[in-house]
């Protein structure tokens, strides 16, 4: 049985039986469930199906949600690909428009897959989605990923927290972006060890990030936090296949992570009253909204 | 918590913690109190109370009251849908601190005026806390089968009651027993990890001195 204490001990138990991290989680999930491996795929892979049509449903969509706040920028990224305007390469423009219209899908009360929440829902299937495409993957590896994904976040979910209210949007867009940046670089063939690199480069690099939702929706600033978490995923994935590596252990990140969360104000932690939910502009929208 | 705690639920957004979590405490409170109660009194917490509105919270309350599941994709209806179903409700924002920043106090009456009060807490991904049964604090999470049994406080009850589990071969996965004080009301809350059926609540509930058996399955 795995305790989910411990990234690295996860990423250490992988290496020395030579195999991914999903492989490991997978069985012991199986284990601790009684349930069989393959019926574990099959639930897995009905999210991944859930994400995929989340995914294709919002970049078509260009509607706006009930409160007016958000919608329609999934289809912009869209656009912008199409003319050929990607700055970054398409697998970064395809994956910030994934990110965006699975955001946007939930703002409109729209069935998605948290993962680890609902605010945070665009993070992962985005970034994985657009390497199957990108790359030729299978379903069948892409949901394996997750299982890698899942893992690292029963540890963060342990360990530190990934609740906006608890521990701000580092312990939500945050742990998305590590659980993502983990599951890619497995995706894409890396490490075990590369793997929770992965994932502590991406939760360092949003240490401290407050939830400061605007009118107190989960729309503004999260849409786009949800591209900025993917692109976050992305970079540290592709730093982790590079060889480099965390000065800092992955476990320690995230200790540092929930103690930087315990110390963050109640105002900065999901409430709307403080950060950008405290500006001129938004305490107008809010009266607005629910005048 | 299991892979599809972090990976999962399938839900209507757009919260986890707001949404999801609010529609499960909706849910057990349901099962509490017995079905569909006549009338609500709602009280939120912390983040709950500031921004139930925007997450869509009251109405994820009264869809699990109502018995949907958070992936049912009429949660943005509900309030209406309470309303056709003879369901009246009232939320009142608390300025108390809370267990939890994500909490609701949900007071529901029947038909027949009995009143049952069940506190949740939401504590992130969509997973809940229940804290508070009536007057007695409590703690379990709704993903096991979860027994609660408000009885008297006398010797040999645990025995009598658990003896009843292990005769089906049910196993326990966790319990704990609660009461106000010595001698007076007492609850068990066992969470086994086979299933339970009626059959097996009536047995718990002709027992001696249990007031009442009470079967939550798992909300997930």
């Amino acid at each position: 049985m795995i305790s989910y204490d411990s990234v690295q001990e996860l990423a250490d138990k992988a290496t020395k039986k030579g195999k991914p991290i999903s492989a490991l989680v997978l069985a012991d999930q199986a284990l601790q469930m009684e349930r069989s491996q393959q019926d574990l795929i099959e639930e897995m892979n009905k999210s991944l199906q859930v994400m995929a049509e989340a995914a294709s449903k919002g970049i078509n969509s260009g509607s706006k949600s009930a409160s007016g706040l958000s919608g329609g920028d999934a289809l912009k990224m869209k656009q912008a690909i199409h003319a050929g305007q990607s700055l970054g390469g398409m697998v970064l423009s395809e994956t910030l428009a994934k990110a965006l219209a699975i955001a946007e899908v939930n703002a409109c009360m729209g069935r998605i897959v948290a993962a680890p929440t609902a605010g945070s829902c665009g993070i992962i299937p985005a970034l994985l989605l657009t390497l199957k495409e990108a790359y030729d993957l299978t379903e069948a590896q892409v949901v394996m990923s997750l299982f890698t994904a899942a893992g690292l976040g029963m540890v963060i979910a342990k360990k530190a927290s990934i609740s906006g209210a608890e521990g701000g949007c580092q312990a939500e867009c945050g742990s998305a972006a590590a659980m993502a940046a983990a599951a890619a670089v497995e995706l894409m063939g890396g490490t075990p060890q590369m793997c929770a690199h992965a994932c502590a480069i991406a939760l360092k690099s949003v240490l401290g990030l407050v939830c400061d939702p605007v009118a107190g929706l989960v729309e503004v600033p999260c849409v786009k936090r949800n591209a900025s978490g993917a692109a976050n995923a992305l970079i540290a994935a592709e730093m982790a296949l590079a060889g480099i590596e965390s000065v800092i252990p992955v476990d320690e990140v995230i200790a540092a992570m929930k103690d930087i969360g315990d110390a963050m104000p109640k105002t900065l932690k999901e409430t709307a009253e403080g950060g950008l939910a405290d500006t001129p502009t938004a305490k107008k929208m809010a009266r607005e909204i629910f005048r | 918590m299991n892979v599809f705690d972090i990976i999962g639920p399938i839900m209507v957004g757009p919260s986890s913690s707001h949404t999801a979590g609010a529609v499960r405490i909706g849910k057990i409170a349901r099962a509490v109190s017995g079905g569909q109660p006549a009338m609500v009194t709602i009280e939120l917490y912390g983040s709950f109370a500031q921004t139930y509105k925007g997450h869509g919270t009251d109405k994820a309350i009264i869809a699990g009251l109502l018995g949907m599941a958070p992936d049912d994709e009429r949660i943005k209806d509900s309030l209406e849908l309470a309303r056709d179903l003879g369901m009246a409700f009232k939320f009142k924002k608390s300025g108390n601190k809370a267990v939890h920043p994500n909490t609701a106090l949900i007071a529901a009456v029947d038909s027949q005026g009995k009143k049952t009060i069940v506190q949740g807490s939401s504590v992130g991904g969509g997973r809940i806390v229940v804290n508070r049964i009536n007057e007695i604090n409590v703690k379990f999470n709704g993903e096991y089968y979860t027994l609660l049994v408000p009885h008297h406080d006398t010797p040999g009850m645990i025995a009598a009651v658990t003896n009843l589990l292990a005769d089906q071969g049910i196993n326990i996965a966790e319990m704990n027993m609660y009461r106000s004080q010595r001698g007076g009301e007492a609850m068990m809350v066992i969470e086994t990890d086979q299933a339970i059926n009626e059959e097996l609540v009536s047995l718990i509930e002709a027992v001696n001195s249990v007031k009442k058996a009470v079967l939550i399955k798992p909300i997930y």
